[in-house]
């Protein structure tokens, strides 16, 4: 039940919404699709919805050409961001919508579906409901009544385009985890467009992160997190430092402290270094490597400190996350002066900017790209 | 004292500002809509109720009620399916030419209805465009029932599509989608989801509609060519009535005329009271 995609290229008038697209889900994957509004992740879904076509690539679900068959007989189950919920029915009509509407031979008995309409309205807690317009439920509630109407027709594939855009942030979080308990109850296949982050890493078996139409990197959420393939995932996944750094005979270098070995052997004069803002951390005073920075603001949010440090040998600001209970927090105050060093750096050649994609050879330029990590 | 005294004082120029607003718009109803309403019933049952249902039971009369029915029985389907045909195309899709559509569902508000009716005139009369091949045929179309209805047809074509265009473009095509990949076909999707979401701005098109085909003079004057019994729907026929001095004839026409219209007014405000707790609950769920 792998559902194969392979080459797909959507082009709108004035730029490519999709280029040259490949993935494979596995059958039970939760898998979010990350990017930047514009970089062709609803797009990608709306094909898989059979909402719209490629020009050129092909989806396959067990050998079998997914674009020829009609968005109605494709099985698949899509959520949209504003729900579309049928304003002039019932929450239950809403949910029975989708087997009333099968041919006679197929459709199951009113019995029936009324069986399975009650069942999923209180899988998803609203039983009490049913009888109700969806211009009388909250966001909330109109997310699960659009959640159980895709459910109702047992689709192969669930698609979710911005599932939780637009709620407000604490019905947010009950809703995601929520979310992913179904998707592991029902087996589910599960594909969700989202441009946030969090989301993405806190839900999903595998993030694929999508930017000018492209697919920049799928791994799992540590991978992507820790492992970023590109300057770009980099960039949109977390917080992060950016720095210059140089290779000077042998050794990466940057203001001053030397990071690691040259990992391309003096193929490139200058790279671009990315550290976390929790990798970096208070060196210890009988060493002498690290940056000397002075604390230019320091927040305090519950247990964490997050720390703007001025970095004179850097010439920049760096964002540091530390531990609240660990050290005296006298040493964290405004002005106050630290030797700091990055745990861990993800270093790019300097040649590839962070968002320019449209590299000519995006597979060379990967691998020449292969980050490399320095730490301790 | 004072402070009570002092916010009525306040809001006195207010009210007065209310009062003085409610004042003139209903003035300007009773003097331009109901008198004239109420004069055409009292004039019409100014020489008796026996004057009146004579003039009323007259053969001519009775066909001019039926022509007008049968117009407007023809014309409001036909413009109804247009309509909805037109709207869809504009609300749902890009193409080339859109903009001239548009503009061209507009023409007959723009356009006189006596040059719509002269261009029909032009294209079918005896000696118009097509006139020989269709007197060659048998075919009458002006100073005929099909030249009352094309006429009619052009009159009245906007009004189902410019209710429903700007509704359909706010609403988008989100449900409809939703609908396909729920499984329904093209069918189900109109009747069960498109259907539902347009129907009020649909019956007040419809209804507009029907008002104008039931009462149009212009165009139909001019295709009609006034056959007593034949060709005379009930504004050419109160006209004819007027200009022969049967003042009772005329307003007894008029006044049932004004009745059909009241007859429509009250079909709509039954269907907003019995679906009016429907709509208030429903309105506000946008999407």
């Amino acid at each position: 039940m792998t559902l194969e995609l392979s080459h797909l290229t959507r082009r709108f008038t004035d730029y490519p919404a999709l280029d040259d697209v490949s993935l494979d889900i596995p059958p039970g994957e939760f898998l979010a699709l990350l990017g930047p509004s514009g970089s062709g992740k609803t797009t990608l879904l709306r094909i898989l919805a059979g909402l719209d076509y490629p020009e050129s690539g092909s989806v396959r679900r067990e050998g079998r050409d997914l674009l020829a068959i009609d968005a109605r007989r494709r099985k698949v189950g899509l959520v949209f961001q504003h729900y579309a919920l049928f304003r002039h029915l019932t929450v239950a009509e809403n949910v029975a919508f989708g087997l009333r509407v099968r041919p006679w031979r197929a459709r199951p008995k009113r019995a029936d579906i009324s069986a399975r309409v009650e069942r999923l309205l209180q899988r998803v807690q609203l039983q009490d409901m049913a009888k109700r317009y969806p211009a009388q439920l909250s966001g909330g509630q109109r997310q699960r009544v659009a959640l159980a109407r895709a459910l109702a027709v047992e689709p192969d594939l669930l698609l979710l385009d911005e599932p939780f855009g637009a709620l407000d942030a604490q019905v947010r979080v009950s809703l995601r985890r929520w979310l992913r308990e179904l998707h592991d109850e029902f087996g589910l296949t599960t594909v969700f467009v989202t441009h946030d982050q969090e989301e993405a890493l806190e839900l999903a078996d595998r993030v694929a992160v999508m930017n000018h139409g492209r697919i920049e990197q799928v791994g799992t959420p540590e991978a992507i997190y820790h492992d970023p393939a590109t300057p770009f995932v980099c960039e949109f996944v977390g917080k992060v430092n950016r720095i210059a750094a140089r290779c000077e005979g042998g050794k990466l270098v940057a203001g001053g402290l030397v990071l690691g070995a040259d990992p391309w052997g003096g193929r490139h004069d200058t790279a671009i270094g990315y550290i976390r803002p929790e990798q970096l951390v208070v060196a210890a005073p009988d060493q002498g490597d690290g940056w000397s920075v002075r604390v230019r603001h320091a927040f305090r949010a519950g247990g964490m400190v997050h720390l703007g440090l001025d970095a004179a040998a850097l010439g920049q600001v760096l964002e540091m996350d530390i531990f609240g209970g660990e050290r005296a927090h006298d040493a964290w105050q405004q002005g106050a002066c630290l030797r700091v060093r990055p745990r861990h750096v993800t270093v790019f050649p300097d040649e590839i900017e962070p968002t320019v994609a449209q590299t000519p050879e995006p597979r060379t330029v990967a691998s020449a790209t292969r980050p490399m990590a320095i730490g301790p | 004292m004072n402070a009570i005294v002092l916010p009525r004082a306040s809001t006195g120029p207010r009210r007065l500002q209310r009062a003085s607003l409610i004042l003139v718009a209903v003035a300007f109803m009773l003097v331009f809509l109901l008198l004239p309403l109420a004069v055409v019933f009292t004039e019409a049952l100014a020489k008796g109720v026996q004057t009146f249902i004579a003039a009323i039971t007259q053969p001519e009369a009775w066909s001019s009620i039926r022509l007008t029915l049968l117009v407007a029985a023809l014309v409001v389907p036909l413009n109804t399916v247009f309509g909805v045909v037109a709207a869809w195309a504009m609300a749902r899709f890009t193409f080339r030419g859109k903009a001239l559509l548009g503009a061209l569902i507009d023409l007959p508000f723009a356009v006189s209805p006596v040059i719509a009716g002269l261009i029909y005139v032009l294209l079918f009369g005896a000696q118009g465009w097509f006139g020989p091949w269709l007197d060659a045929h048998g075919i009458r179309i002006i100073f005929a029932v099909p030249g009352l209805v094309l006429a009619s047809m052009f009159v009245t074509l906007p009004f189902v599509a410019r209710e429903l265009i700007p509704l359909m473009q706010a609403q988008g095509s989100e449900d409809e989608q939703a609908a396909r990949v729920l499984g329904a076909n093209g069918w189900q999707m109109f009747f069960r989801v498109t259907l539902p979401n347009i129907r009020w701005a649909l019956l007040y098109g419809v209804l507009l509609c029907n008002a104008r085909a039931m009462g149009e003079f212009g165009a139909v004057s001019v295709v009609s060519g006034h056959i007593r019994g034949l060709t005379t729907t009930m504004p050419l026929e109160v006209e004819m009535r007027y200009n022969e001095y049967d003042y009772a004839g005329a307003f007894a026409v008029a006044s049932l005329l004004a009745l059909l219209a009241l007859l429509t007014l009250a079909i709509k405000t039954l269907l907003e009271w019995r679906y009016g707790a429907e709509l208030a609950a429903r309105a506000p769920g946008g999407h």
